[in-house]
């Protein structure tokens, strides 16, 4: 059974102007005009061209779309782009520098820490900022704190023992 | 998504003004459930008020040795803080029980308080729900209710709070404080989330013009002996079945004050101050621990998929008390039940 909704007020909404935002995106700063419900995500795939980023679930329980916002990992599907103007955005394609591979991204390689490949851009941005936050010193603890990233494909295995190469522990 | 208008708060004053002047508007700080049931249609807001940018992140003692939490500070950074950590580490550990650590990363001290069910039929806009639509009855009563309440429910709803770091609060004997239109007040945070009753719309006291602007814990972190111990169905990254957060003062063997709430059972955290008080110069022994879990647990009702939840919460109190008698919390890390 289909329920009618409405929203709170029956005013028809005027559809609002697209809002010009400003972001740093992998060290370079990108303007950009988006509508208010467009997630920083969508910015970023959309807007911006840079597919790294995957949108898996859309709805903050998957982790594809991993990236870090001022150093700190997030889910970008859950944050309005409008809301980030003037942040520091990462995205697995500024994480390499001059044509060398991130650590983590070595390690990936390394370990055969994935198999269909979808979960990983969002596994290694979550990793670099787990490796960042400090908090995870043994296994258990990276895998209680890299929850936030599914993997269907089942890799965790070779994903944690990537992040220990990277953390300096194998 | 649905289309809507943005505005960004100037400050708090401005905050409470902006919502006043409309009420189909919503405050947007951390966005992680927001955003979430505004893609599923669920929330329908005309404008997202943006208060992320408020100076509200701040974690400060007070004067009478308590913390004053500012609403915007994030959930890890909160769980992480050395104070946090240090004298109310029931806190920190309820809080790196619940979600990922992306969401904490972005989930604010108030969001968590005002984050709303995860009822699957809540969520599902084909079904009736009465907290979505009022009036329009409860598929949950009579559908898939494996994950709901067993405390306080009604005939309205039998929804659960979802939150983990409110069962902590709850407690610890948190304080909210709020602001509105009329200046600011404190509630005592059993007073802040309500139930059901026939009125299962309004999750919580907050009025629909009004901010929270901090947390306020007492001095009391009873960081000797507490436990959070979180039942559920993987071990990371799910919401609670059955959780409990247990807290002792002790005297040798004997209790000299107790805290007692349970998560994922009602549709507010659930503090038992009657069986807190059973618990009172009593031995830590198993069988005081299985008093208070019969008298906190002495009106629960089961519905079809969720009796089990009744025995599990008299286990996991009984097993959460223990662990707080012997000074040994339960790991968020290494699940395994000691």
């Amino acid at each position: 059974m289909a329920l009618a909704r409405k929203r709170a007020t029956d005013e028809p909404i005027q559809v609002p102007e697209k809002i010009a935002v400003s972001l740093i995106v992998n060290g370079v700063e990108r303007q950009l005009k988006v509508a208010p419900w467009t997630t920083l995500l969508d910015a970023l795939r959309d807007h911006l061209d840079l597919t790294g980023t995957k949108k898996g679930c859309d709805h903050g329980q998957c982790g594809a779309c991993t990236v870090l916002v001022d150093g700190r990992r997030i889910n970008s599907c859950l944050t309005l782009a409008v809301m980030k103007d003037g942040a520091k955005i990462t995205t697995i394609e500024g994480l390499a520098t001059d044509g060398v591979l991130h650590p983590l991204q070595q390690a990936f390689i390394d370990h055969d820490a994935f198999q269909c490949g979808y979960c990983t851009p969002g596994q290694i941005c979550s990793a670099v900022g787990l490796l960042a936050e400090g908090k995870a010193k043994t296994a258990d603890e990276i895998r209680e704190l890299m929850s936030g990233n599914i993997c269907r494909c089942g890799a965790y295995p070779n994903i944690v023992a990537a992040i220990l190469q990277a953390m300096g522990r194998s | 998504m649905i289309n809507f208008q943005y505005a960004r708060a100037s400050d708090v004053a401005d905050a409470v003004r902006r919502i006043a002047a409309d009420p189909a508007a919503k405050f947007i700080a951390g966005g992680t459930n927001l955003i979430d049931l505004m893609k599923e249609d669920v929330e329908r807001p005309t404008r997202l008020i943006d208060i992320s940018r408020l100076p509200l992140k701040a974690v400060e003692e007070t004067a009478d040795g308590g913390l004053r939490i500012g609403a915007l500070v994030p959930n890890s950074d909160l769980a992480y803080h050395p104070l946090v950590a240090q004298r109310y580490p029931l806190l920190a550990s309820a809080i790196l029980a619940g979600a990922s650590q992306q969401l904490r990363n972005m989930a604010s001290t108030g969001g968590n308080l005002l984050q709303r069910t995860r009822c699957y039929y809540f969520y599902d806009t084909a079904t009736p729900c009465n907290k979505r639509e009022p009036g329009s009855g409860c598929s949950a009563r009579n559908g898939l209710n494996r994950m709901h309440a067993i405390l306080g429910t009604s005939d309205s709803c039998i929804a659960t709070h979802p939150s983990d770091m409110c069962v902590a609060l709850a407690a610890l004997d948190a304080k909210v404080h709020v602001a509105g239109p009329s200046g600011e007040r404190v509630m005592a945070f059993a007073d802040f989330h309500r139930l059901p009753g026939t009125t299962p719309q309004r999750d919580t006291n907050l009025r629909s013009d009004e901010i929270v602007t901090a947390v306020e814990l007492p001095a009391q972190g009873f960081a000797g002996h507490y436990s959070y111990l979180k039942i559920r169905d993987r071990l990371s990254y799910a919401f609670a079945l059955v959780s409990v957060a247990a807290a002792l003062e002790l005297d040798g063997n004997t209790i000299k004050q107790a805290r007692l709430a349970l998560g994922g059972v009602a549709h507010k955290p659930w503090r038992d101050t009657s069986a807190e008080a059973a618990l009172r110069g009593q031995a830590t022994t198993p069988a005081t621990f299985a008093q208070a879990a019969d008298l906190v647990l002495r009106d629960a009702k089961g519905f079809a998929h969720n009796t089990f939840k009744i025995d599990l919460a008299r286990k996991v109190i009984v097993r959460a008390l223990t662990q707080a008698a012997r000074g040994t919390p339960q790991s968020q890390s290494n699940k395994k039940i000691r």
